[in-house]
């Protein structure tokens, strides 16, 4: 009788020892496949880095920022792709942000979850994954099929369409973030609604709309597919935004894909200087954002 | 506008001036950031109906046939939309095999594992990361993975994979670097910081009480990850994992720089193919003649459709998730 129990006992601990043994195992298998993924996946994120800037940094010199691009075999620098992309971001950024503020002040301060408030943010977010290219193919069959020829501001145009959904819905969030009673305060004050939003709500979010507008010249700035088929490219110096713009991410693709060696290395060059740019710009919104949060 | 108002003689007219005024730019700001909303809707409508008069001479001409014929070439003016199809949809497929995996493991390294200090470098690190422009991936993918992949590792999978019985086809062919399965690997690692900041911020949001007490009850990590944190963010990682899918189903020029160009239709993932934005990238520009461009927008119009479906799926899955959830508890 007393054996039994005992063996009973023993039985029952050694099922509690193997399930815990198994629960450990498990766990362990599981924390150690998340680390070696988690290695794995910044092994090659690491990689591409590495050899991004060694290459790019080998073929940076003076000339990259003050000669035009070369024909193949000759020596000469990315000057005219730089100020292109300059001009074409800058265009698409003045089309695209006023209209990606004002829509997001709708979303947040008008219409709240009215019908038409809840289509536009889900088609927003349609419009933000869209594929860039499909913004390309649009642009090239509204603007420059009608023009007769492709120029800058086909280009700006479509970086446009890629800088409203991001403008649209950083603004809708920013502005949530507004505490109610401010607005209220200024309502019981007399304030106007236009006066109330411009001067307490837009006054309160400024960082988190410049956030969003900075984020999204940080997008259009690689953005190449877009511009593929509306400013194309150009080897020379361009006399406005009218015609053909030379611009970095379209010379990349070009003179990476060509046979000359040369036009390779100005490739990386050219590559090096978007990647900076865009990280230094995210940097920005980072500080901004930490900024504004203990301000 | 003031001074007209200040030189009124009656004094009690300013308020009423001041109210007028008031109520005219109330209306003026209402009105244009409704107009400016309603663009967004009308961008979409727009470019739904300018794709689809662009497509138009292709799809009467091919009809229906247009979507499963593999036939593309632009001297007898013959196309259809298969080969490009199938490219992305296997591209997509491959990216999210490598992609998925990874990701969750970062978010989960991130979240659980990590010790404190490094937690924000390493976060901050896959933001960045998921910021550098598609463009760079591709370009490096033509230069430093595709050599790489075609010296050491395609030889062992068209030896090892190769022979398997009835999938064997699929790693036939010559080690060229360049390819399909280059393509997939190339976007996989493009959507992985994308992907592993989605999950990492939904692990986050899950209340500290919820897993502190699962671990007060004495769980492992796996059974919090597996029994509090997985259900507690499953919408969120339906979600995010669509939404990588939307990135890479679109994605033009991560792919374009090593898939190769190739229109024949070849089942072998490591023969050349094209993707339908890759085509459209590559042959855009010099099309001529109006059905070689009317079949390329057709094939925009298809890409715009499948990834429209994809991101609505994504969000009605969500909403249907969250209320069952809402439900439970």
């Amino acid at each position: 009788m007393k054996n039994s129990r005992n063996s009973i006992n023993r039985i029952r601990s050694n099922i509690n020892m193997n399930l815990y043994r198994r629960r450990r195992l498990a766990n362990l298998v599981i924390l150690a496949g998340s680390m070696l993924t988690t290695i794995f996946g910044l092994f090659w994120l690491c990689w591409l880095l590495i050899t991004l800037f060694g290459h790019g940094f080998q073929h940076l010199a003076l000339s990259v920022f003050t000669q035009p691009t070369p024909p193949p075999g000759e020596s000469g620098g990315l000057a005219n792709a730089i100020v292109g992309s300059i001009l074409i971001t800058g265009a698409g950024i003045a089309v695209g942000a006023p209209v990606g503020v004002l829509a997001g002040t709708f979303l947040s301060e008008f219409a709240m979850d009215s019908p038409v408030a809840t289509s536009v943010r889900f088609i927003n977010d349609v419009l933000l994954s869209a594929p860039s290219i499909i913004l390309g193919v649009f642009i090239y069959s509204v603007v420059v099929v009608p023009m007769g020829h492709f120029s800058g501001w086909a280009g700006a145009l479509a970086l446009a369409l890629i800088a409203l959904p991001i403008i649209v819905r950083t603004t809708e969030d920013m502005l949530k973030l507004v505490p109610n009673t401010m607005r209220e305060a200024a309502c019981a004050l007399g304030a106007p609604r236009w006066k109330v939003t411009v001067a307490i709500v837009y006054r309160a979010a400024r960082s988190g709309i410049l956030t969003g507008i900075l984020l999204a010249i940080a997008r259009i700035t690689g953005e190449t597919a877009p511009l593929l088929f509306t400013a194309l490219n150009n080897q020379f110096w361009s006399r406005g935004l009218n015609e053909p713009v030379a611009n970095l991410p379209v010379v990349i693709f070009q003179f990476a894909m060509s046979p000359y060696e040369d036009w390779q290395n100005l490739a990386w060059a050219g590559a090096l200087l978007i990647t900076v740019s865009v990280l230094v710009l995210n940097i920005l919104v980072r500080t901004l954002l930490r900024g504004g949060a203990r301000g | 506008m003031d001074t007209a108002a200040s030189s009124n003689p009656k004094d009690q007219s300013r308020p009423a001036a001041a109210k007028g005024r008031g109520q005219i730019l109330d209306a003026l700001l209402s009105g244009l950031s409704r107009l400016c909303a309603l663009a967004v809707l009308f961008i979409i409508a727009a470019i739904l109906i300018s794709l689809f008069m662009g497509a138009w001479p292709a799809f009467k001409k091919f009809g229906p046939a247009f979507l499963v014929s593999a036939e593309w070439n632009p001297v007898t003016e013959e196309f259809g939309a298969l080969v490009s199809i199938y490219g992305t949809l296997v591209t997509t497929l491959i990216a999210m095999i490598t992609g998925v995996p990874v990701s969750f493991g970062i978010a989960i390294f991130i979240t659980e594992l990590c010790p404190l200090w490094l937690k924000r470098p390493v976060g901050t690190a896959i933001e960045l990361l998921a910021a550098i422009p598609s463009i760079i991936y591709g370009m490096w993918g033509l230069f430093v993975f595709a050599p790489f992949f075609a010296d050491h590792m395609e030889p062992w999978i068209a030896d090892n994979l190769g022979r398997l019985p009835g999938m064997g086809f699929l790693f036939d062919g010559p080690p060229l670097g360049i390819g399909v399965l280059t393509a997939g690997i190339i976007l996989g690692i493009m959507v992985i910081p994308f992907m592993a900041a989605v999950f990492r911020d939904l692990f986050e949001v899950v209340p500290p009480v919820l897993k502190e007490s699962a671990y007060g009850i004495g769980a492992t990590t796996w059974e919090v990850l597996k029994k509090i944190v997985l259900p507690y963010t499953k919408a969120g990682v339906v979600g995010g994992i669509m939404l990588g899918m939307g990135r890479a189903l679109g994605e033009t020029m991560a792919v374009t720089f090593v898939i190769g160009n190739a229109d024949r239709l070849e089942f072998s993932l490591l023969m050349p193919g094209n993707t339908i934005s890759s085509s459209l990238a590559n042959q855009f520009t010099e099309a001529v003649g109006e059905m070689y461009t009317s079949s390329l927008i057709a094939l925009g119009l298809i890409l715009f459709v499948i990834t429209f479906l994809v991101l609505s799926a994504a969000k009605f899955l969500l909403i249907r998730l969250t209320a069952m959830e809402g439900s439970r508890t």
